[in-house]
């Protein structure tokens, strides 16, 4: 086996380069065969913060045990490679989406270790957003979070972690605060959230800040290990190439350069506490989408047969004022149609528009497959005020028939070409119980004007909708009373033409 | 048993008895009602659904559950879908399998809430970046929310690829009756996924190919793959097409207008049909030209700017003269208007309208600014 290799090694004291031949980690592949080539050598520049993070996590799954149970989500940056090297399960993000992606991924393998891994570019820029949220849902990951201050991957443009003054290739005179902003400061901004349990800054600038780094790595898949909550480690780290330093000159310049600005700091080591809230019971598939015969289930009307109805087809237009019930009534005849075995539809007028205006709705009721869901030529119109009775009364069919919510019509209205009846509806439920149930007079009238479906199924259908026994009670009176004014008020209406 | 049941919910119960069980979205208008029923249904039978922070995290998380080999969908509109695209095309890159829900409203920019079907260019053309294809199913009723949402999940998993439900907002808006039997859904096996397992250890999820040469190879691969569904999946209706002499063509909605308008012209002695594709991709290109082969005249009706009318344009190939009539903003045609134009070009002496001014038309050019064109 090829465990072992030789890595460039920089002594922190003396500052000289040497090779050490030394083990490498199982978690690591031997060679990286999804590389192209060079298959014994990483990808990193000589000195990249990158290569001493991905040894870190390496030996901490060694570690711990976890390589065979562990996802590395990948980020698009230098990093964005990270799946040549572990041999662990890897998913490969869209740019600053890792956290969002790993988010997904533990929530599927809820008992496994995920990793998410972030340059300050990835996460700090374009995937602030999904960071944020990550850790304010306390997401059971780990992010290890590589902050470089600046683009590795596109060649040095500015980051949000760039220091005041830097130059990039996308700050020529230097960052300049008024323009670009200060450096943005992840650790300390997500420690304002309640969600995370772990939020630490390191560095890799010597070899002792490095085994604080270990430490922090560990400890941050640990918590993973466990199920313990959301963990983020903020790692400062070199990119020599980039910052135009050698390796040596680059790991001085993250302690002098970088840590006075990004101060080192465990900002937060303890589980978020959590309320007590109620758990979703747990109820098989068939009776949570309601596919079981329930007690009130569309139990259809045996004592009807299917060709009982006298028409083929009726299109209904219901309209009226938001908060008038308007789609309800819609739903009530639609529902009694698919019980007498129709075909039927409801389309309504949707959106924020019902919040206080206008609201009107389809219903087809049909012997034949239900085409246009639209109702452009009524049969019938049920107007619940004179807007409604204006805006839709010229398209109801020549011969149709409108049920009009008040006591007369408005002067100067034009029925040459259509049967209107009036029904004080308001008043008739204010005296039956509640003003709400107008709908309901419309239907007992509309039922009883059309004589298009059962009121008894109406009963069935209310029942099984409206659990309130008052309610029920007052629902039953107004569709008698809006059947009896039809009947000892009105007297024989002549039927829309076509299903009389 | 019959339900009657919101074109939206019945989606999401499609979806479920599909075997989904992990829904990430962000609620918008006219689709809200989809993320609503998963956020209820899905928590009571051990599934996962997060509200996202955004749509662009929303699709990402997809991404992630779907890397992890789970049944996974998301639901949007027009604004939403925007900004699933740069995911959407990962999910392709990456060949992950997952369903998307575009409940269509009008556009461009905010728009409006009502229906239009103008992501059809976005959705059935890729509106993401890179040579990829999403399979798109167009439902146009309550009953086939609910069904082509459980096809999607099949064709996603047997192509390992994005399947779409494009809907429109009255599709997603209406009651209707809806039949659905309780079964057990059948999940693939997929080797290919993560799941942090020692079996899954060596899996990579992923759309970089580096070198050219990869990258080039995987494309054929996907394009091998597309050219597999255009042979086996495309799906379509057609409606008395046989005699039909005029031939409306529509998807979604629309289709269940042209529905009505060739019942109300044969009433008048016109032998209209219908011609319906239900995969808007695969298109059924073939369906569609054999449908038009006896026809005088096809009349394609959208609600948009005419983003189909260029697929059955290509499907016909100039066998037979194509025109195209749109409403948009939130408009439908009704059965009367619609009659009215193909009795303009088809029985232009029974027309009493002015059919000179309907001929003009014939004129033209192609003018996406008049509505109709042919
Ligand atoms: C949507 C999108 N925009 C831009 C890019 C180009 N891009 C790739 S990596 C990167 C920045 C990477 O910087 P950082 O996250 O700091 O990682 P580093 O390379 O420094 O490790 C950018 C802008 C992209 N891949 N995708
Ligand atoms: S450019 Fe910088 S971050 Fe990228 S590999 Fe080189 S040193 Fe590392």
């Amino acid at each position: 086996m090829e465990n072992t290799r030789a890595t460039r090694v920089i002594d922190p004291e003396t500052g000289s380069n040497y090779d050490v031949a030394h083990e490498k980690s199982p978690v690591f592949y031997d060679t990286y065969e999804r590389k192209a080539d060079l298959r014994h050598q990483t990808h990193y520049c000589p000195g990249c913060g990158h290569g001493i993070v991905h040894k870190l996590i390496a030996e901490g799954i060694e570690e711990l045990g976890i390589k065979d149970k562990t996802i590395f989500v990948s980020p698009v940056g230098c990093s964005v490679f990270a799946y040549y090297y572990f041999d662990v399960g890897n998913v490969q993000a869209a740019h600053g989406r890792a956290s969002a992606a790993a988010t997904a991924v533990k929530r599927a393998c809820p008992d496994k270790v995920v990793l998410s891994y972030q340059g300050d570019g990835d996460l700090a820029a374009i995937g602030t957003a999904e960071i944020i949220h990550a850790a304010n849902r306390g997401e059971k990951i780990a992010v290890f979070f590589v902050n470089n201050g600046i683009y590795g991957m596109t060649g040095g443009q500015m980051a949000p972690t760039t220091l005041v003054g830097q130059k990039s290739t996308t700050t020529p005179w230097g960052r300049h605060p008024a323009g670009e902003g200060f450096p943005l400061h992840m650790s300390e901004l997500l420690s304002t959230l309640e969600a995370p349990t772990y939020i630490e800054r390191v560095a890799l600038c010597d070899n002792k800040n490095i085994m604080r780094a270990r430490r922090a790595v560990r400890h941050a898949l640990e918590l993973q290990r466990d199920n313990a909550g959301f963990s983020f480690v903020e790692i400062l780290s070199p990119c020599p190439t980039i910052w135009g330093k050698d390796p040596v000159e680059a790991r001085a310049w993250v302690s002098d350069g970088m840590i006075p600005v990004f101060p080192l700091a465990l900002f937060r080591d303890r589980k978020p506490e959590m309320p007590v809230v109620p758990e979703p019971p747990q109820r098989p598939v068939a009776d949570v989408l309601e596919l079981t015969t329930s007690r009130d289930a569309a139990e259809p009307q045996k004592s009807l047969a299917a060709d009982h109805h006298s028409f083929s087809h009726i299109g209904i237009k219901i309209a009226g004022f938001g908060g008038q019930g308007v789609l309800l009534l819609g739903q009530l005849l639609t529902e009694m149609g698919m019980r007498e075995h129709l075909e039927v539809s409801w389309l309504p007028s949707y959106g924020p528009e019902m919040r206080s205006g206008s609201a009107h709705c389809h219903v087809c009721l049909s012997k034949e497959r239900v085409g246009s869901p639209l109702v452009s030529a009524p049969d019938v119109l049920v107007a619940m005020n004179e807007i409604s009775l204006h805006k839709f009364a010229r398209e109801v069919v020549p011969g149709g028939l409108i049920l009009y919510n008040g006591s007369n019509l408005p002067e100067g209205f034009d029925d040459s070409e259509v049967h209107v009846v009036c029904i004080p509806a308001g008043e008739i439920a204010d005296v039956v119980g509640s003003p709400k149930a107008a709908n309901i007079v419309m239907l007992g009238a509309l039922l009883e004007a059309t004589e298009c479906l059962n009121s008894e199924t109406a009963m069935q259908v209310l029942e099984a909708k409206v659990k309130k026994v008052q309610l029920l009670e007052i629902d039953r009176k107004a569709l008698t009373a809006g059947r009896d004014y039809i009947d000892h008020q009105v007297g024989a209406v002549s039927q829309p033409d076509g299903f009389a | 048993m019959r339900q009657l049941c919101k074109g939206n919910i019945a989606l999401m119960k499609g979806a479920i008895l599909a075997g989904c069980r992990a829904f990430y979205g962000y609620p918008i208008t006219p689709a809200s009602e989809i993320a609503e029923s998963a956020a209820l249904y899905l928590p009571q039978i051990g599934g996962t659904f997060l509200q996202a922070e955004s749509e662009v995290a929303a699709i990402n998380m997809v991404y992630g559950a779907a890397s992890a080999g789970v049944r996974v969908m998301t639901a949007s509109s027009g604004p939403g879908i925007s900004l699933m695209q740069e995911g959407i095309s990962y999910l392709a890159g990456a060949e992950l399998p997952c369903v998307i829900v575009d409940v269509m409203r009008g556009g461009p920019g905010l728009g409006n809430i009502a229906p239009e079907q103008s992501d059809y260019t976005a959705m059935v053309k890729g509106g993401g970046h890179g040579n990829y294809r999403n399979i798109v199913l167009a439902p146009a009723s309550v009953q086939e929310m609910a069904e082509l949402t459980l096809l999607a999940f099949e064709l996603a998993d047997k192509y390992r690829n994005p399947a779409v439900v494009l809907a429109d907002g009255f599709v997603g808006q209406m009651m209707e009756p809806l039949e659905l039997e309780y079964r057990n859904a059948e999940l693939p096996e997929k080797p290919w996924a993560v799941k942090g397992t020692v079996e899954t250890r060596r899996n990579l999820i992923s759309s970089i190919y580096l070198e050219p040469d990869g990258l080039e190879e995987h494309q054929r691969r996907l394009e091998a793959k597309y050219i597999r569904a255009q042979e086996f999946e495309c799906r379509h209706e057609a409606y008395c097409t046989q005699d039909a002499e005029v031939l409306l063509v529509g998807f979604g909605i629309v289709s269940r207008v042209l529905l009505s308008t060739v019942e109300a012209l044969r009433r008048d002695g016109v032998r209209a049909g219908m011609f319906r594709p239900i995969t808007l991709w695969p298109y059924p290109s073939r369906a569609l030209a054999k449908a038009a082969s006896k026809a005088q005249n096809v009349l394609v009706v959208e609600l948009n700017n005419g983003q189909m009318f260029e697929d059955v344009r290509l499907a016909i190939n100039g066998e037979v003269p194509v025109k195209f009539f749109g409403r948009v903003g939130g408009n439908v045609p009704s059965v009367e208007e619609l009659k009215e134009i193909v009795m303009s070009f088809a029985h232009p002496s029974r027309n009493r309208f002015d059919a000179t001014a309907a001929h003009h038309t014939e004129e033209k050019a192609i003018d996406p600014y008049s509505m109709l064109v042919s």
